[in-house]
């Protein structure tokens, strides 16, 4: 049990925030200084060639890092839903099936499973259905790769959300005559994925960072166009101050949302 | 069997190395009200839970109007629409309106239209003396109104028997009449129910027969008066002359 002082000063910190009231401790100076760095760099890459130059060339990247992080999460979104769903399923061998995926995947680096996904698995797939496999575009293995790898991360979030909700749920559901599937779906599952609804926030955030190492399928994501941009010009410092520059424009955007998202959440 | 809308035979239930249930038998006839008593451990939730099945049973077989429930063919979902549930702790469903809390299962189940299902779902709390909060979420609710709407919930399938797993136990004092009294008004409609309670009141009020449990066993089984007044055996005694003594 939390003592008076402990609950009451967070409630302080609340109430000032709600009211507006400035105070030094607790303005976001870690905010400010992040967005200071962003509006100087969009400052510059307005004012010198040099930047504009190398903005404009890896400009063109953001399509398909923005594609592939959508298309991946979605895939993975699903993923995630099948193997956390298995993991607690009290069937032996599919619990097996989906822990031993869910293990492999976090037991090995995401560089190492984009190389195997794409120059592995993806061929040895397209054989089985008897595919031509030079055909599969290396973005589509980007794909497959990054959906791959963040379904195994999302199915632990999934568990730990149907796990949250009291087992009184599922026996209420059940008791009503309604089967284990129907109860997960319009019981557990809504509540489970609005509980978890940040932390899936927090892995989309993750997979548009980590989408940057699919350049080294030489897809022409944000990366790849700052690596080329810097090897045929030269301009080291321009192509990787402006890629940081997205990436943490991007990121700061979608956490900011979050926070936002997870503060109405909060009030409800 | 004919007119038994509930068997126990034999029922024992495991868990891991613990005996909860030793070996139960119970009868209960269409429109009988059966309340168990006893103090906590004696198994007497457990008991409840194997009726519908939300327990196995270890050994031992539970029949719901003449259906086996531990033969592999049978259709427990189907024989748990015919028996509803009311918790302890009310499990309504937070993310559904009170009126939807009591519909979902109608449709999902019972496969009733939208509108069918509404116009039970607003019959079932007009008896529950509710209608004004179909809209509401559970969370508005106090909890001598969340569990009415959790009766409402289980009403709305058209249950035969009625299971009640200590339904006022996590109840305000002031909260536990109006939970009584709904459950007085199914008592005097003929429901059959198993009724697992502390409420002694109610006990001697509505049960045509009061079992009570001690340590996985039936002790006793009586009419209320009968056990109340004329106990025989000295675990009833004791019992009793713990919880009567104020």
């Amino acid at each position: 049990m939390a003592g008076p002082e402990v609950e009451r000063l967070p409630e302080t910190i609340r109430a000032r925030e709600a009211e507006g009231v400035w105070s030094f401790e607790h303005f976001p100076w870690w905010l400010g200084a992040i967005v200071a760095f962003i509006v100087v760099m969009a400052f510059i890459i307005i004012t010198n060639e040099a930047y504009t130059g190398a903005f404009s060339f890896i400009f063109i990247g953001i399509r398909l890092t923005a594609y592939t992080t959508l298309v991946s999460f979605a895939i993975a979104l699903v993923l995630g839903l099948l193997a956390g769903l298995g993991r607690i399923s009290h069937n032996v061998v599919i619990r097996n099936i989906a822990i031993t995926y869910v293990e492999f995947i976090r037991g090995v680096p995401t560089l190492v499973l984009i190389f195997t996904v794409a120059f592995v698995l993806v061929p040895a797939a397209a054989q089985a259905l008897d595919l031509e496999g030079r055909l599969i575009s290396q973005n589509s293995r980007a794909i497959a790769a990054l959906s791959i790898i963040y379904g195994a991360f999302l199915a632990e979030i999934f568990r730990a959300g149907i796990e949250s909700i009291p087992p009184g749920q599922m026996e209420a559901a059940r008791s009503l005559g309604m089967n284990y599937a129907q109860s997960m779906r319009y019981i557990i599952l809504p509540q489970a994925i609005r509980n978890i609804s940040p932390a899936l926030g927090n892995d989309f955030i993750a997979m548009l960072k980590d989408s940057s190492l699919i350049s080294v399928l030489a897809v022409h994501d944000l990366t790849q166009r700052a690596r080329l941009y810097a090897g045929s010009t030269f301009r080291f410092r321009e192509s990787y101050l402006i890629l940081t520059f997205f990436y943490l424009s991007l990121t700061l955007a979608l956490s900011l949302l979050l926070r936002w998202y997870e503060r109405r959440l909060g009030k409800d | 069997m004919a007119g038994e809308m509930i068997v126990v035979e034999n029922l024992h239930k495991y868990f891991g190395h613990i005996e909860a249930v030793k070996g139960v038998d119970l009868r209960v006839k269409k429109g009988e009200v059966v309340v168990v008593v006893g103090p906590s451990g004696s198994g007497k939730s457990t008991v409840l839970r194997c009726i519908n099945h939300l327990e196995r049973p270890t050994h031992g077989d539970v029949y719901i109007d003449g259906v086996h429930l531990e033969d592999k063919a049978t259709d427990i979902n189907a024989v748990r629409a015919e028996v509803g549930m009311v918790f302890q702790q009310f499990n309504l469903f937070p993310h559904l309106t009170v009126l939807q809390n009591v519909t979902l299962a109608q449709q999902k189940v019972r496969k009733r239209s939208d509108k069918e299902a509404r116009d039970v779902g607003m019959k079932v709390l007009e008896r529950v003396g509710i209608p004004e909060k179909a809209d509401s979420y559970p969370r508005q609710l106090s909890g001598g109104q969340q569990q009415r709407v959790a009766i409402a919930r289980a009403l709305a399938m058209d249950p035969k028997i009625m299971l009640f797993d200590e339904p006022t136990s996590a109840l305000d004092p002031e909260m536990i009449k109006e939970v009584l009294d709904v459950m007085l008004d199914l008592v005097g409609a003929g429901m059959t129910m198993v009724v697992v309670t502390h409420e002694m009141g109610f006990a001697r009020a509505a049960a045509d027969r009061v079992l009570f449990m001690d340590e996985g066993q039936v002790v006793e089984i009586a009419a209320p008066d009968e056990l109340f007044n004329n106990p025989r055996e000295e675990r009833t005694k004791l019992f009793l002359s713990k919880i009567l003594s104020h």
